[in-house]
């Protein structure tokens, strides 16, 4: 693999040699077309649905106090579930491309496992763990620990699913960074934490983001195995996804297009959140 | 190999014992425990009824469905994404930030929005449907309908697998390519589809796999019906609603064990991989 | 940076440590609450009951209520209370899923004597919506098998109403033949018409409505009302069959959970209060049957005359119609066969 970090090259060095012109047009011309069919016409239907019955039943739908409360109850889920996983994501990603031990590749294999994991089964697994008819989860009833139908379950459901991201942005790039630079820090004398913290993190810094963002998109937009863990009751464990089923069920389309579209915005917003972030670092790094 | 069973130096590097413990801990607290429950209630079936429960031709038709959609999916999705992160990563043309972000959307929108729009924009009154119906197509309630909501669902696992690779991707190696004649299709042949691939793979598996798994998305779109667009997914579904588990979690567990093969497969080719390159 | 990363965490820690671990986010104090778990055509039918409910109780005992709502799948209901899901009440979609739920002990298994009319307050019935002008003739059960007839229901493996649709069906044919065998034919080739079976009621009734798929749909009568309420009146038209099912939604106070919350006393009284005049009309309005002799005579007009056969007459009771019909292996298994 290569050795080389994401500053070292700067992006004008990236336009030198490039495609001949009708190349670049035809294979912008596949991807837009791609994104046509896939990305936005389903983006077009939702706002087009969403804002049918104009902008003041929109508003109104999203500021509705069922609908609010969802929305506090993911961005909750998220605050929660994004700052955990990065913190396992960065741990795994030290031991796994920093030190040489058995059972790496099974290792590996087990922290991608949420991904394939079908939400159904997801959410199944805690209900057979913590569910009432389980001794544990009877235990837990007895004393009046709720987890699943509530909101730690939710949260539970959502770390499931979003594990792997901040671990999976960080494996390959630290992989490809290799190891060298920490190891001189240590023969400098450098101390753990020191060493993590002036040559790893700054090294790494875009792909943790990166993975948080993913994983934060990820947290607000899970449906299947919150559906399975929530309980559906308004007002308390609904989730934006899932207060967007509701409203479809209700035959409330619009109003269910209408806090769809918040999803959208919200996704939009990490992003564009990321790439300015991203191009702060370029600048900073450019100064130095 | 040897260096899978023994440290081949010592390394000086602190903080193994932490990151390794915690990341161990962490992946039993949240995966490994509550996988495990699916085995766990798959055991007081014995083996008799477990067998005939992951083999009647019903879960058998949803296999297949569900194996060949997500195979064709991944597919696509693998042309499309290589597609789509070349573009973003080596042109520049005026949009191209936000279409960068809209890579995403897929991750961001629930399942079942998903499923709805592709539902209602393919239905015969809808604005592709209409076209479609035309020409005698039916997308709807077919596995066509299935695989283009398991391609949306897919579609930025392979993008952005791809994209950091091809961003940190020297262009010295294709500049002396270059130099030496080499034309620009065999260089992106011969230098750069090697150097992707592994991404490539791993982003298509990844794919792949999470299709598989899918419901929320095709359950809107796939007419459900027995033996012919039943999804393994709903076979799960179809159990609990009989209040079945243990005939629930004997199908999630034959997923489980399919999907968890196929990664670690898919990491051990990596890892050979990696080698061969060093 | 990694200053930022030890705020972001001992925010989230704050956040999670002030949701309280137990879901609390709108118990409001001093008030009583109560969980009614129900299925999914009855969203409606519970908005209007509990804002007639609550004045009543207050007035009765002097005590704020609120009722939390939470509707899905009638089986997926059940399981979720099974599961943990502390419900006080549950309103389901059919018997089988109350038995499920008294299976595990939360309630006791004489549970449908408890309230009059055997615990349902309301009943309904399965009835054809088709597209306005009724454009291919469909009038009677036998006109739905005809060939190039396609019939629109959700999938009774998944969806209570599905399995109501089902049975009706079949009740209709054994009753007319007289034999079984007949029936399940008969069945048989109505389910070679159907192009898609959604999970749920809800979600059949969108894909006639909305994607505009299919020549007929078969619902329950109180969601055909609904459809033509939501999408228009002039788009559909109700066909009732001369023969079909009663279908009985039974309601049922959920007992470990009430005695656990400490609110038996208010689930009765809710449950009860279905059976007043005042609630009989509200689900009159709602389209639902009322049993109220006097609500059903004043609502006559939305209820046609139907010969309504029973459940119990034709299949001996809901636990054996699961068995030999729905179950793995059973019957609508055997159809998909080839």
């Amino acid at each position: 693999m290569l050795k080389q970090t994401t500053q070292a090259s700067p992006p004008v060095l990236k336009k030198r040699i490039s495609d001949p012109r009708w190349v670049q047009i035809l294979l912008i011309g596949l991807m837009l077309l791609f994104f046509t069919g896939f990305i936005f016409l389903p983006l077009a239907l939702v706002f087009a649905q969403a804002f049918q019955k104009g902008w003041s039943f929109y508003l109104e739908s999203i500021r509705e106090p069922y609908a609010v409360e969802a929305i506090k109850l993911t961005l909750l889920t998220t605050a929660v579930v994004v700052p955990l996983n990065a913190v396992f994501g960065l741990s795994a990603a030290w031991a796994i491309t920093k030190f040489n031990f058995a059972g790496k590749t099974a290792l590996k294999s087990l922290l991608d496992l949420p991904f394939a994991v079908s939400p159904v089964i997801a959410g199944l697994i805690f209900v057979l763990l913590v569910g009432s008819r389980t001794p544990f989860g009877s235990w837990l009833g007895e004393h009046g620990i709720k987890i699943i139908f509530s909101t730690p379950g939710i949260i539970i459901a959502t770390l499931f699913v979003t594990f792997p991201f901040v671990a999976r942005e960080l494996i390959p790039l630290m992989e490809a960074q290799g190891r060298d630079e920490e190891e001189a820090a240590v023969t400098l004398g450098a101390r753990g934490w020191q060493i993590f913290g002036i040559i790893t993190l700054p090294n790494i810094r875009l792909g943790l983001l990166y993975g948080m963002i993913l994983c934060s998109a990820r947290s607000i937009g899970e449906f299947g195995a919150v559906s399975v863990v929530s309980g559906h009751i308004r007002g308390q464990t609904n989730t934006i996804p899932l207060h967007v089923e509701i409203l479809y069920s209700e035959y409330n389309f619009t109003a269910s297009f209408a806090v769809a579209s918040l999803l959208v915005f919200l996704a939009l917003l990490t992003v564009v959140l990321k790439s300015s972030l991203e191009k702060q670092f370029q600048n900073n790094s450019l100064e130095h | 190999m040897m260096e899978f069973f023994q440290r081949k130096r010592r390394n000086i590097l602190p903080g193994f014992g932490l990151s390794l413990g915690y990341t161990v801990f962490y992946l039993s607290a949240i995966v490994i425990v509550p996988l495990s429950m699916v085995l766990f209630n798959t055991i007081p079936m014995g083996w008799d009824s477990f067998f005939h429960a992951v083999t009647a031709p019903r879960v058998l038709a949803s296999y297949k469905l569900s194996f060949s959609t997500a195979f064709f999916s991944a597919i696509f999705d693998a042309l499309a994404g290589l597609l789509t992160a070349w573009v973003l990563v080596r042109y520049r043309f005026p949009g191209q930030a936000f279409l960068n972000a809209l890579v995403d959307l897929p991750f961001a929108l629930p399942t079942a929005v998903a499923g709805i729009c592709f539902a209602t924009l393919y239905s015969p009154i809808g604005w592709l449907g209409q076209l479609t119906a035309q020409r005698d197509l039916h997308i709807i309630n077919t596995p066509t309908g299935i695989v283009l909501a398991l391609i949306f669902i897919g579609f930025p696992f392979v993008v952005r697998t791809i994209q950091p690779v091809l961003e940190e991707l020297e262009l010295e190696t294709e500049e002396s390519a270059h130099s030496l004649g080499a034309t620009r299709w065999q260089t992106f042949r011969k230098i750069l589809l090697p150097h992707l691939f592994p991404a490539l793979l791993t982003g298509t598996t990844l794919a792949f796999a999470r299709a598989i798994g899918e419901y929320g998305s095709v359950i809107f779109i796939a007419g459900n019906l027995p033996m012919k667009t039943e999804i393994a997914p709903l076979m799960i579904m179809t159990k609990l609603d009989q209040f079945d588990y243990a005939g629930a979690s004997a199908v999630a567990l034959v997923l489980l064990l399919i999907s968890f093969t196929m990664l670690l497969v898919l990491n051990a080719v990596q890892e050979w991989q990696q080698k061969e390159y060093r | 940076m990694n200053f930022n990363w030890t705020k972001k965490i001992t925010l989230a820690a704050a956040l999670l440590l002030a949701s309280g671990l137990p879901g609390s986010i709108a118990e409001a104090a001093g008030s009583a609450t109560l969980l009614n778990v129900s299925y999914d055509p009855t969203r409606e039918l519970y908005q209007s009951e509990n804002a007639a409910f609550i004045p009543y109780w207050q007035k009765q005992s002097g005590q704020a209520v609120v009722i939390n709502q939470s509707h899905g799948g009638s089986g997926k209901q059940a399981r979720a209370v099974i599961d943990g899901l502390e419900a006080d009440v549950v309103t389901l979609a059919l018997a089988y899923d109350i038995d499920a739920i008294s299976d595990s002990k939360l309630l006791a298994a004489n549970w449908q004597q408890k309230l009059p009319s055997n615990s349902t307050p309301y009943t309904s019935t399965i009835v054809f919506v088709v597209r306005k002008g009724n454009p291919k003739h469909i009038k009677a059960w036998d006109d739905l098998i005809k060939p190039g007839i396609s019939v629109i229901t959700p999938n009774p493996k998944t969806s209570g109403g599905a399995r109501w649709n089902y049975l009706a069906a079949w009740g209709y044919k054994q009753k007319q033949s007289g034999s079984p065998a007949q029936a399940q034919a008969f069945v048989k080739s109505l389910y070679k018409n159907v192009p898609v079976l959604d999970t749920g009621a809800r979600g059949s009734t969108i894909t006639f409505a909305q994607r505009g798929l299919g020549d007929v749909l078969l619902a329950w009568e109180n969601e055909a009302h609904l459809i033509q309420k939501e999408f228009g009146a002039d788009k559909f038209e109700i066909v009732s069959p001369a023969v079909s099912i009663l279908a009985e939604p039974p309601v049922a106070v959920v007992d470990k959970n009430v005695d656990k919350h400490g609110t038996r006393k208010l689930a009765e009284a809710y449950l009860n209060f279905l059976y007043t005049p005042q609630s009989q009309e509200i689900i009159a309005q709602n389209f639902y049957r009322p049993r109220n002799p006097a609500a059903l005579k004043k609502y006559a007009a939305n209820f046609p005359k139907i010969k309504l056969f029973t459940i119990n007459e034709v299949f001996g009771n809901w636990r054996a119609a699961q068995k030999t019909h729905f179950n793995d292996g059973g019957i609508f298994d055997q159809i998909y066969t080839p």
